[in-house]
């Protein structure tokens, strides 16, 4: 690429790329102004709210009425929960796929991500109902284990396809020089796979941080994550656009952070490895 | 003593024979090389005397016992691949004390093992680097370094120079040959390069289609090869085979005569024939010469200074005393 | 490539993940299956006994399924169009040079990443509020009646919403398939003489296929089950109920599991049909 490209469309497609980047990133700036504003400046013309004053009040009050970070705390437990224990399922049969194929691994492999469509309305009834008898509805497990078994497949597909960039004979020289099979995967497989691991963490935090079908259904007061608490904003009381403001701006900040790192293994996990 | 010794061993991939059963015994302190054309099952035969893949049927002896259902790891075997395969997570030296660690050995003798080994191998100065920093030379002498410091009771090699250049290739035969003279361990090394194998051998195993063609020593299988497959791939350049009518006057359905033994002559000989390409290495000349009676054209070696202009007409004679016979099958005639 | 004992330890390691999933998959499918068999209230006398097919009949003859499933494909296929088209457009855009390349593409994913339950109740009130919304501001600054997007223009605000939170995904995978076509190629047919639309028709359209029909099969998974977003609006009201959100009100809210249990079976046999197809896609891959 080695072409020089003339300035002037350079400067053209320059201030047209940033429009649309702005115009599509609007909503959520406009959302970081308005959490700094109060109640009653939120709802006057956008003119009126920029030059209105600046203050953190809003953030305050929804920690206060609300205890803003109790669902905060639900929301890391729930999504890292899941994630780890998702990957702590997903290595060993990552490791069994990519470096043992047998005549199966493909119907296998298949078959899992089979799981990954099956609507999660049609299974609501039987889940809920398992959840009231084994007395976990609205708890933080309950969760934990639900939204890992959902994103279990993805787990397994994205680890698939990073081990199997790993070489087979670097295994087989481990194989070699003694290592049994667990020490094969602690101190070759995994240490070697470290980018692979944690961009799959990465995307799997982002899932289940914004998992919003059994988060809404099977949480009440207690195990709700953020994005249940939010949807209690759908029926407010009186004047909340500040206050809705401030806790969307500290719901989707760390993941919209994790999620500007994730980019390329996004398109990796999302797609099962069929765009590079 | 017979330390390696494979009995019937068979390998199949799904339904398809690669490895026909086949025995084979290895003595201790041996040089085996395993050459053969790519796909002939070498490196499948090596694996089977790593463990790092079943046989179909038979058994595989190590030091006497069966060891046919012992895995890789306790076979005492070391092993360099063709990739290398170094951990590229860990410094040379860890790369190197990998197998000690997992042998369970202590820090102390673990560091000294290292160290001996890296002194042996030149890798002092760099034994806290990672592979991805060392030249290819160098990551071979660190496979090569992790391999000798478990003291195993034979080393396999899979093509470990075939993806070094040309001239470090000479040089790590040379070490690798060196190596071997002074730790006199058994080693077993696959190559399809028949140069690796004729300059490093004690014994070589010649491979097509999984069977064995040939065993036997570097001379053995230069001056007598047991069939038409064995001359053709053991020297360099091949051995001119030829059938026809000039070889029914030998008797033979085939003949061979390798290029260093046919004599070129511009005034008489045997076979009247065209000169073609000739090759001047400066040592020696390989003319390409085409003759009348037979189908494709021999190569044939002459001195250093000999100068055959394209086209000129020449006379070869073969030397009888080399010549070798073939039957229909490519089985050598006594 | 492997030997008797690699391919035990293998299968032991695949069982934990194989025994949840299997568990996930079957366990509240054969529940779905028995109630979808029988009468179930539980709030108004519970299981009521076997009725056959009746609640798959009932499901399909009640009035309100047919809507349903013409908003489920208008939603499914608004969205799935605005994002492709925009999506590639936007993805050719972003493979220009252009200054802070960076930047714009950070900006231009980040609604990906907002909780649906965010974007929904953002967009419902702070864009499409008609009294404080951001929109009625415009519309009253320019001197026009502001809309009642939600309630007069239900359908097309919900679409707008979700191809919002989508057409992220879809610009992101197809800039990622852009570059990864060989710049050789482009040059090449440069060198043949092909034109900007030459080129794109050409070469750049049919190496997008593949990212294309990617991108379409997965959204459509992931837009037949859109809920959250519905769930905060308009809570399936102004003609928003889709195949998804009729069985949850089926079940949860007017709690007639066997009926819901009904529908629950059409949806997977609905998203089985379209996995069948991203499942041929992405095992095509796997031959590689």
């Amino acid at each position: 690429m080695a072409r020089t490209v003339s300035t002037r469309r350079k400067t053209l497609t320059t201030i047209a790329a940033w429009t649309i980047g702005i115009v599509i990133f609007f909503p959520i700036l406009w959302i970081i102004v308005l959490s700094f504003k109060t109640e009653g400046d939120a709802i006057k013309t956008p003119l009126e709210v920029l030059t209105s004053l600046w203050t953190f009040e809003s953030y305050a009050v929804v920690q206060e009425r609300s205890d803003y970070f109790k669902h905060f705390t639900n929301s890391v437990i729930i999504a890292l929960g899941s994630t780890l224990l998702g990957v702590l399922v997903a290595v060993p049969a990552a490791w069994s796929m990519a470096f043992v194929p047998s005549p199966r691994t493909r119907g296998i492999l298949m078959w899992m991500l089979s799981t990954k469509m099956l609507p999660a309305v049609g299974v609501l009834y039987p889940i809920y109902l398992l959840f009231i008898q084994l007395g976990i509805l609205d708890s933080r497990i309950g969760l934990v284990v639900v939204l890992m078994l959902i994103n279990l497949p993805i787990i397994v597909w994205m680890l698939y396809t990073y081990f199997r960039e790993i070489p087979g004979e670097i295994l087989e020289a481990a194989r070699m020089d003694g290592a049994t099979l667990r020490a094969e995967l602690l101190y070759v497989l995994t240490p070697m796979a470290i980018p692979g691991i944690a961009s799959t963490v990465l995307l799997n935090v982002i899932l289940a941080w914004n998992e919003a079908f059994w988060t809404l259904n099977l949480t009440a007061a207690k195990a709700a994550p953020l994005t249940a608490f939010i949807a209690s904003y759908s029926s407010p009381e009186g004047l909340f656009y500040a206050k809705l403001s401030a806790a969307s701006v500290m719901a989707i900040a760390p993941i919209l952070i994790m999620g500007w790192f994730s980019q390329k293994q996004l398109v990796r996990g999302l797609t099962f490895g069929a765009v590079k | 003593m017979k330390q390696i010794q494979l009995k019937q061993v068979s390998k199949c991939f799904g339904n398809v024979e690669v490895i026909p059963p086949l025995d084979l015994q290895i003595e201790e302190g041996e040089f085996v090389v395993f050459v053969g054309p790519s796909g002939c099952g070498k490196s499948t035969l090596l694996r089977l005397i790593a463990g790092l893949e079943d046989v179909t049927t038979g058994q595989v002896l190590i030091n006497g016992e069966d060891a046919t259902a012992i895995p890789p790891a306790k076979r005492g075997l070391a092993m360099v691949f063709q990739s290398y395969a170094l951990y590229p997570h860990m410094s040379v030296r860890k790369n190197i004390a990998f197998p000690l660690r997992m042998a369970g050995l202590d820090k102390a003798e673990q560091a000294r093992r290292v160290e001996e080994a890296a002194s042996v191998l030149n890798l002092t100065d760099y034994l806290d680097r990672r592979p991805g920093q060392l030249s290819g030379g160098q990551r071979q002498r660190v496979a090569i370094g992790r391999a000798i410091v478990r003291e195993p009771t034979a080393f396999l090699f899979d093509e470990p120079l075939s993806n070094l250049d040309a001239a470090l290739r000479v040089g790590m035969r040379l070490e690798i040959s060196e190596l071997h003279k002074r730790l006199a361990t058994t080693m077993i090394y696959v190559t399809h390069d028949q140069v690796e194998a004729m300059t490093m051998a004690d014994k070589i195993v010649v491979l097509q289609a999984g069977m064995i063609e040939q065993v036997g020593s570097p001379l053995d299988l230069y001056h007598k090869p047991c069939n038409t497959f064995v001359a053709g791939f053991i020297g360099s350049p091949k051995m001119n085979l030829l059938a026809g009518k000039e070889a029914a006057k030998h008797d033979a359905h085939t003949i061979g005569i390798r290029p260093e033994h046919v004599a070129i002559s511009s005034t008489a000989g045997e076979w009247e024939g065209v000169v073609g390409v000739s090759e001047h290495l400066g040592s020696d000349t390989f003319i390409h010469v085409t003759c009348p009676v037979f189908s494709e054209p021999l190569t044939v070696r002459a001195s250093g200074e000999l100068d055959l202009t394209y086209g000129a007409k020449v006379y070869l004679t073969p030397d009888l005393a080399h010549l070798h016979k073939f039957d229909d099958l490519g089985i050598r005639l006594k | 490539m492997a030997t008797q004992h690699s391919r035990s330890a293998a299968r032991m390691m695949m069982a934990p993940a194989t025994i949840l999933l299997l568990g996930w998959m079957l366990v509240p499918l054969t529940m779905t299956l028995y109630f979808s068999f029988k009468k179930y209230l539980p709030l108004r006398g519970g299981d009521l006994g076997w009725v056959g097919f009746d609640n798959y009949v009932r499901f399909v003859s009640s009035s309100s399924f047919w809507p349903a499933v013409a908003t489920t494909l208008v939603i499914v296929g608004g969205v799935l169009i605005i994002t492709v088209i925009l999506g590639v457009l936007l993805a050719l855009l972003l493979d220009q040079p252009i200054w802070g390349q960076g930047v714009v593409r950070i900006l231009v994913i980040a609604p990906f990443f907002v909780m649906p339950t965010v974007s929904g109740l953002v967009w419902k009130n702070m864009f499409m509020d008609p009294v404080n919304g951001f929109f009625a501001h415009l519309w009253r600054a320019v001197g026009a009646e502001p809309i009642q997007w939600l309630s007069q223009a239900s359908l097309p605000s919900l679409i707008m919403i979700i191809s919002w939170q989508w057409l992220p995904f879809a610009t992101l995978i197809l800039l990622t398939a852009i570059q990864s076509l060989d710049s050789e190629q482009r040059e090449a047919a440069e060198m043949d003489g092909a034109g900007p639309i030459g080129r794109f028709s050409f070469i750049i359209l049919p190496h997008l296929a593949r990212a294309i029909t990617v991108v379409v099969l997965i959204q459509t998974i992931f837009l037949l089950s859109i809920f959250a977003e519905i769930f905060v609006t308009t809570a399936g009201a102004f003609g928003t109920k889709t195949l998804t959100y009729l069985i949850f009100q089926r079940v949860l809210e007017s709690q007639n599991v066997g009926l819901g249990s009904a529908g629950g079976v059409y949806a997977i046999i609905l998203a089985n049909i379209v996995a069948i197809f991203l499942m041929r896609v992405v095992g095509k891959n796997l031959d590689r």
